[in-house]
């Protein structure tokens, strides 16, 4: 029942996601044809209009693109006539996809692992170096970070590729571009997580059992310290989208990021639109598995619909 | 002289802080025999719970510290193990329950598996019959359905429930010595029966002894046979619990005694409090710690440490009013006053 309902508010969501892009995309100045229009003569503009529908009002294009969207059609690229928005996804979202997962899977094993050994050594040397870690990766924002990467691992030392896609070589320096400030921010995260489940009165009980030092970490610290970082895991994601944008250009990786961006230059309304809707469908998919896998890692937690 | 089951002696323990070093245990010796209950009595700040937890080893060290002492078990100093081999007394030979049930478990697993965690870390006995072990555990201490309530998480319990089960926890390797540190102070008073009369129930089918610390005299007169009352970090009287409540020999006792609310009174009485604050632990005083709070404090007092005055076979006082050359009570109470 629980999930029912969640999957309608997700289409609830998407929808009002997709409407409010829509009205915005419209109020911004300028039309997909702004740069043409001092070459073609006015009656060609208006024929082009009037085949994507830009002479309708407002509400007309929009009843006529929510129909199209309910059957998945996301229409055709104005810029590059031929493709269809769901082939430019089809294309970018491998590339995308894998570059997000290994900097989210990069992001949180290191994150963790970072901040539960800072935690274990709290005010000594390792706590400092790995903190001091997690600080640089925080200050160094992704555009500055990527560079410095491809100077020194790709150019000067010649260990990694650049400047291509394909092998999982060429995917190294993306990847832990993408992940290094996501990841910093997960160890901080653990680490004070970590530590206040430390002082907590039940890992006095543990101890009290005579329990090994790793049972008692792992079983009672870790697994209790991680459960507020897993909710962390949704504005993770967005941080990564948004990253993926910058450094899918940096790296010249073949992905979605690239058509998003160009596509508002462009004013290119169907790409905004469908590139729009995919990012938030995954965002809110992301969202929802959260909720659900939360039921099986805290069990104070239950799925009803009237909350706890 | 009969070996005791534990003997603490001259148990020191300070702590550092940015404000100094608190000497929060100065000089405790006490002990326990087998099958006996042990009430430790004393005010916030006493030093009741540090003690108890230096004999588990479960000062954080820092900033804590074992200055001097030490905690027999058997005959064996317990505060000469290596941290290896306290782990391994740790939950089979000495078990603690805590004061505050609703955040003593573990609220990620399962209230069978942490009984079961205790048995399996120190018994040769794995799966299903550490599971019966537990469930047996959780039958002793009175909660039905155990086979149920093994898989329930502590949510799913009340607190005097979960209060149950970390006695069960406590109990599940039949340790020799039980150590409880306020263990019915969240609870109420209803619920505190109850988890008496079980602590006293499975001591009498167990054999274990208890070391119950409280600040509530009631509890100690219902559960303990000998009290030992602790004032700013020491133990100032110590006595068989008649001895104690009929024949007290230390002023911050007969404190304690009448501030006790008596529901029976026929008249409305007011509680008699005891003035003053418990002394700064930071720099004790060298003299008797509770002489600037003592209608009946002398000179020596504040000068000198009371010895332990021994008033009768197993009652002691450290109080100078004990001491032969003291004159008597009213006359000090009437000289006080004309200061």
């Amino acid at each position: 029942m629980y999930i029912v309902k969640r999957l309608l508010t997700m289409l609830l969501t998407i929808w009002v996601i997709a409407s409010l892009t829509f009205l915005i995309m419209k109020f911004i100045p300028g039309d997909p044809f702004a740069s043409d229009a001092d070459v073609l003569p006015e009656e060609v503009l208006q024929n082009m209009r009037a085949k994507y529908n830009l002479d309708e009002p407002i509400a007309v294009q929009y009843v006529l693109y929510m129909k199209d969207l309910v059957t998945f059609d996301l229409g055709y690229s104005i810029q590059s006539e031929t493709r269809s928005v769901n082939s430019i996804i089809a294309d970018g979202a491998p590339a995308s996809a894998l570059l997000g997962l290994q900097a989210m899977v990069v992001a949180l094993i290191f994150g963790l692992l970072l901040g539960i050994v800072a935690a274990l050594n709290q005010n000594k040397a390792l706590d400092y170096v790995s903190m001091f870690i997690a600080i640089i990766g925080i200050s160094v924002p992704s555009f500055i970070l990527a560079p410095l990467l491809i100077k020194y691992f790709a150019v000067e030392w010649g260990m990694l590729p650049v400047a291509s896609w394909g092998t999982w070589q060429h995917s190294i320096l993306p990847t832990l571009a993408l992940a290094a400030t996501p990841l910093a921010v997960i160890a901080r995260f653990m680490r004070s997580s970590m530590l206040e489940v430390t002082n907590q009165n039940y890992i006095k009980t543990a101890d009290a059992k005579g329990l090994s030092k790793s049972k008692l970490v792992i079983r009672h610290g870790i697994r209790n310290a991680i459960l507020p970082v897993i909710s962390f895991i949704g504005p993770l994601f967005v941080s990564l989208i948004t990253g993926t944008f910058v450094i899918e250009k940096i790296f010249a990786i073949p992905g979605i990021g690239r058509y998003f961006v160009d596509s508002i230059f462009n004013r290119d309304y169907p790409v905004i639109m469908g590139t729009t809707i995919f990012f938030s469908t995954l965002l809110v998919l992301t969202l929802f598995i959260i909720d659900i896998s939360y039921r099986y890692i805290d069990p104070r937690i239950k799925l009803t619909s009237g909350g706890e | 002289m009969l070996e005791h089951l534990l003997e603490v002696n001259n148990l020191e323990v300070r702590f550092k802080t940015y404000g100094g070093e608190v000497q929060a245990v100065r000089d405790v010796s006490f002990h326990v025999d087998k099958g006996e209950i042990l009430a430790i009595v004393g005010e916030s700040g006493s030093g009741k719970s540090v003690t108890v937890q230096s004999i588990m080893g479960l000062i954080p060290t820092p900033p804590g510290k074992i200055k001097n002492g030490e905690v027999l078990l058997e005959g064996q100093d317990l505060l000469k193990l290596s941290k290896r081999e306290m782990q391994k007394v740790k939950g089979s030979k000495i078990s603690m329950v805590f004061q505050d049930p609703m955040t003593s478990l573990n609220p990620t697993m399962k209230v069978g598996k942490q009984i079961t965690e205790s048995i399996t870390a120190h018994q040769d006995i794995k799966g299903q019959e550490a599971k019966e072990r537990a469930i047996e555990m959780i039958r002793l201490v009175g909660i039905s359905n155990p086979a149920e309530r093994y898989n329930q998480y502590p949510h799913e319990f009340s607190g005097g429930m979960r209060q149950r089960i970390m006695i069960a926890i406590a109990l599940a390797c039949h340790p020799q010595v039980l150590l409880a540190d306020e263990p019915t102070t969240a609870l109420d008073v209803t619920i505190q029966a109850q988890v008496l009369d079980l602590m006293k129930n499975l001591r009498d089918e167990l054999d274990t002894s208890i070391i119950l610390i409280t600040h509530d005299l009631g509890v100690v007169a219902e559960t303990a046979e000998r009290v030992a009352v602790m004032y700013g970090g020491m133990i100032v009287e110590s006595a068989p619990v008649n001895e104690l409540f009929n024949n007290p020999k230390h002023p911050y006792t007969w404190g304690l005694l009448e501030s006790i609310p008596d529901i029976h009174a026929a008249d409305k009485k007011r509680l008699v409090p005891i003035d003053g604050a418990p002394p700064d632990l930071f720099s004790p005083p060298k003299g008797c710690p509770f002489a600037p709070r003592c209608k009946y404090a002398m000179d020596v007092c504040v000068e000198e440490m009371p010895p332990a005055f021994s008033i009768e076979q197993g009652h002691e006082a450290k109080c100078w009013l004990n001491d032969s050359r003291t004159p008597a009570l009213q006359e000090l109470a009437a000289g006080r006053e004309q200061l």
